[in-house]
């Protein structure tokens, strides 16, 4: 969208959350509902399933100009298909390894188990990642072939 | 070229009054493959779903964004609103921007506005793609399945079979009627169990409907909802071999019931050790004894009518760091039932309750619990019991009331220990069978606690009785009975609409790896040495996305959520035009 015209401010992030059906998309909703207010700099995937996190989604964000990825999955012992999450934590650390050789801090990648009935810790997980990808500056994606 | 109609709902203020409806519009027209955009008031409403079934009709619309709450509110009310003027309802998906957008961004109006732009944007690129589906049908075999022959089986198996739907009930035991044979009379109207328990076991053995198989256990199962494929194996009871038999059923209910914690885990009260320290289900024993007899409770270790006994609650339960967290539920009452009927069988005898809280959640049973305190002369005493010991031929004990805050010493004859209820030995060979998820406990976790309590996490089995929690007789039957009833609406349909949102496989990407088949959860995925690649069971798959994240060649895919959709959204979230989209004051 195009206007408000352009003044110079201070480094915003972009997060790019991929959150599952069943537990922290729901959980994202009771935020809403309860009307928890937190900061606008995260954007939802909808996945069915935290285990359905791919590693190119992830990648793909962050090379597209996302500063910090957020997954949101059930509680372990709570994925509604049994072990996804788990699978989903397997597959972070991982990718994890990956960023790193990439020259990319492993610690723009975000993985929290946040309930349907836990809208509040949604709100807080967003301002935490949002404060911490703030302090952590734009994605070496963007900054390391500048000048 | 798709024809998009994007319709943007205020849901009056609560959208709104935070973000620029006009405003959104007028951005999201300009956009390609736009065909249609416009704003109302209460979209889901009436004359809101009339405009987007008349545009449907006058644009020509191939597929279409609904801005508006979330897709868990609404996405339905849509869906059926395209498919009644023709458009396939899977060609619709919902922009979530009131509980993700307006509703946590409420003092940010342009920021909200920027973003609810933004999710119509990606919600765009994800719809275009979307292809038009039809629900998966599948045929429905109308008999049930019945594990475990309890109270609970035994009223499900019933009201099944009078139904008229034939129904196969395997129990473990020799005997049906589990736990509830062992029990002399339930509270609060001291009715014999035998006189609930024995006209329902002839029933069941007697009907036309009932397939009753004793001595067996459920050794494979197979299948899905309506088409369940059960091996049951049957001890002979020779010594030979068990003989198996495969049962196709369409439902399966899980009510293999419950155990007792072992005495032996609470060594404190001697448990195992000191043979007048017993379980709540021993002492039913004992008072089932005496009143065949006609004669008074005796104790085990020599047989010597008791004079002194203390009953001691909570014995593993709600001890989280010892032994079990949770609240046992059935032992509060049948404590304070045995007492009474001790003080009636052994007249002059003296009873005492160690408790923490006396809870009375059951029908008529506060008034019988403080009937018999008050009129029965049962002792009850505020504390844990910590030392039990022989001394003698009698047993001593260590207390304390802790509301006077005195030391106590007792003596008995006999200690009897209301343990833990525990799921039944088994369960978790059962929960891996039919693929019902326990919880941290161990018991039968239901589909939903409030809105799905007799459903497992799977579809088509069911639960039922105190595998799922400890209960009551009462609740047991309840529940059994609602269970009975919701297998009863499935088995009204002659076949099930399935969800088509699940995986299919490109079987010229597919190198027939395998990689899918130990990933999936459900079992639906299977390579066919033939054909050369990995087949997709649909009627199985739930559509969680687990194989296709795991497949190397990306040659499986979710339908209707791709990876080309889904790396569509993330283009748009990642990569918007301008910085100022995420420009935020917070």
């Amino acid at each position: 969208m195009a206007e408000p015209a352009k003044t110079p401010t201070a480094f915003e992030p972009r997060i790019v959350a991929f959150l599952c059906h069943w537990c922290t998309y729901t959980g994202a909703d009771l935020a809403g509902t309860t009307r928890q207010q937190y900061p606008p700099n995260v954007r939802v995937v909808h996945l069915m399933c935290s285990g359905a996190i791919d590693v190119v989604y992830v990648l793909k964000a962050l090379m597209d100009g996302a500063d910090g990825v957020l997954i949101g999955g059930c509680h372990p012992g709570d994925c509604h298909y049994q072990s996804g999450n788990f699978k989903a934590r397997r597959r972070v650390a991982i990718l994890k390894n990956i960023l790193a050789q990439l020259g990319l801090s492993a610690d723009r990648v975000w993985l929290r188990w946040i309930s349907a009935s836990e809208g509040r810790l949604f709100a807080e997980t967003v301002r935490e990642v949002t404060e911490a990808v703030r302090a952590m500056g734009p994605s070496e994606f963007k900054t390391q072939w500048d000048a | 070229m798709n024809r998009i109609g994007v319709f943007l709902c205020w849901c009056g203020s609560n959208i709104a009054g935070t973000v620029d409806v006009h405003r959104v519009i007028e951005e999201v027209r300009k956009l390609p493959e736009v065909a249609h955009a416009e704003n109302y008031m209460y979209m889901c409403s009436d004359p809101g779903q009339d405009l987007v079934k008349a545009a449907i009709r006058d644009k020509n619309l191939t597929n279409l964004v609904v801005a508006s709450c979330s897709p868990r509110m609404h996405e339905n009310t849509f869906r059926k609103a395209a498919a009644s003027v023709g458009l396939n309802p899977y060609l619709v998906e919902i922009a979530n921007v009131r509980e993700q957008c307006s509703w946590v961004h409420q003092q940010q109006k342009d920021v909200a506005t920027r973003k609810a732009y933004n999710i119509i944007k990606a919600t765009i690129e994800k719809v275009k793609r979307n292809a038009a589906l039809e629900a998966i049908r599948v045929p429905v075999t109308k008999r049930a399945l019945v594990v475990g022959a309890g109270i609970a089986g035994i009223t499900a198996a019933l009201d099944l079979a009078d139904a008229g739907f034939e129904t196969v009930v395997v129990e473990r035991e020799a005997e049906i009627g589990g736990k509830l044979r062992r029990i002399s009379r339930t509270f609060p109207y001291h009715e014999p169990a035998d006189a609930i328990l024995a006209p329902r076991a002839e029933a069941l053995r007697d009907h036309p409907n009932v397939t009753l198989y004793t001595s067996s256990e459920v050794t494979a199962v197979g299948g899905y909802v309506g088409n369940f494929d059960v091996e049951v194996a049957t001890d002979p009871g020779d010594g030979g071999p068990p003989e198996t038999r495969t049962e196709k059923v369409g439902a399966i209910v899980v009510s293999t019931g419950y155990d007792l914690y072992p005495v032996e885990n609470l060594g404190e009260y001697g448990g195992g050790r000191l043979p007048d320290v017993i379980d709540g289900l021993a002492f039913e024993g004992l008072l089932a004894d005496s009143f065949r007899n006609g004669e008074p409770v005796r104790r085990p270790s020599d047989g010597r009518p008791v004079r002194d006994v203390v009953f001691i609650q909570c014995s593993g339960s709600r001890d989280p760091e010892n032994h079990k967290p949770y609240c046992s539920r059935i032992c509060c009452l049948y404590t304070n039932k045995q007492a009474r009927l001790l003080r009636d069988r052994n007249p002059g005898c003296r009873a005492w309750v160690s408790f923490m809280d006396v809870r009375t959640d059951c029908k008529n049973t506060e008034e019988y619990c403080q009937q018999n305190i008050e009129e029965r002369g049962i002792v009850y005493v505020r504390g844990r019991v910590s030392r039990v010991w022989q001394e003698g031929d009698r047993l001593r004990l260590w207390t304390a009331d802790t509301l006077t805050g005195e030391k106590i010493e007792l003596d008995a004859d006999l200690v009897v220990l209301a343990t833990a209820v525990v799921p039944a030995a088994g369960y978790a060979e059962v929960s891996s069978l039919l693929r019902a998820g326990v919880d941290a406990n161990g018991f039968f976790q239901e589909s939903h606690i409030k809105l799905r309590p007799v459903e497992s996490s799977t579809r088509g089995v069911y639960l039922a009785g105190a595998g799922q929690y400890p209960k009551d007789i009462t609740d047991t039957v309840a529940q059994a009975q609602a269970t009975a009833s919701k297998i009863q609406s499935l088995f009204a349909n002659e076949e099930l609409a399935q969800d088509p949102l699940v995986c299919r496989v490109d079987p010229d990407l597919c190198s027939a790896c395998g990689i899918c088949v130990p990933i999936c959860p459900y079992g639906a995925r299977e390579v066919d040495a033939l054909a050369g690649f990995s087949r997709v069971n649909e009627a199985l798959c739930e559509g969680c996305g687990a194989c296709v994240a795991a497949c190397p060649n990306k040659a499986c895919q979710l339908k209707n959520d791709s990876m080309v959709q889904v790396v569509g959204e993330i283009e748009v979230f990642a990569a918007e035009e301008g910085e100022e989209d995420y420009t935020c004051a917070c």
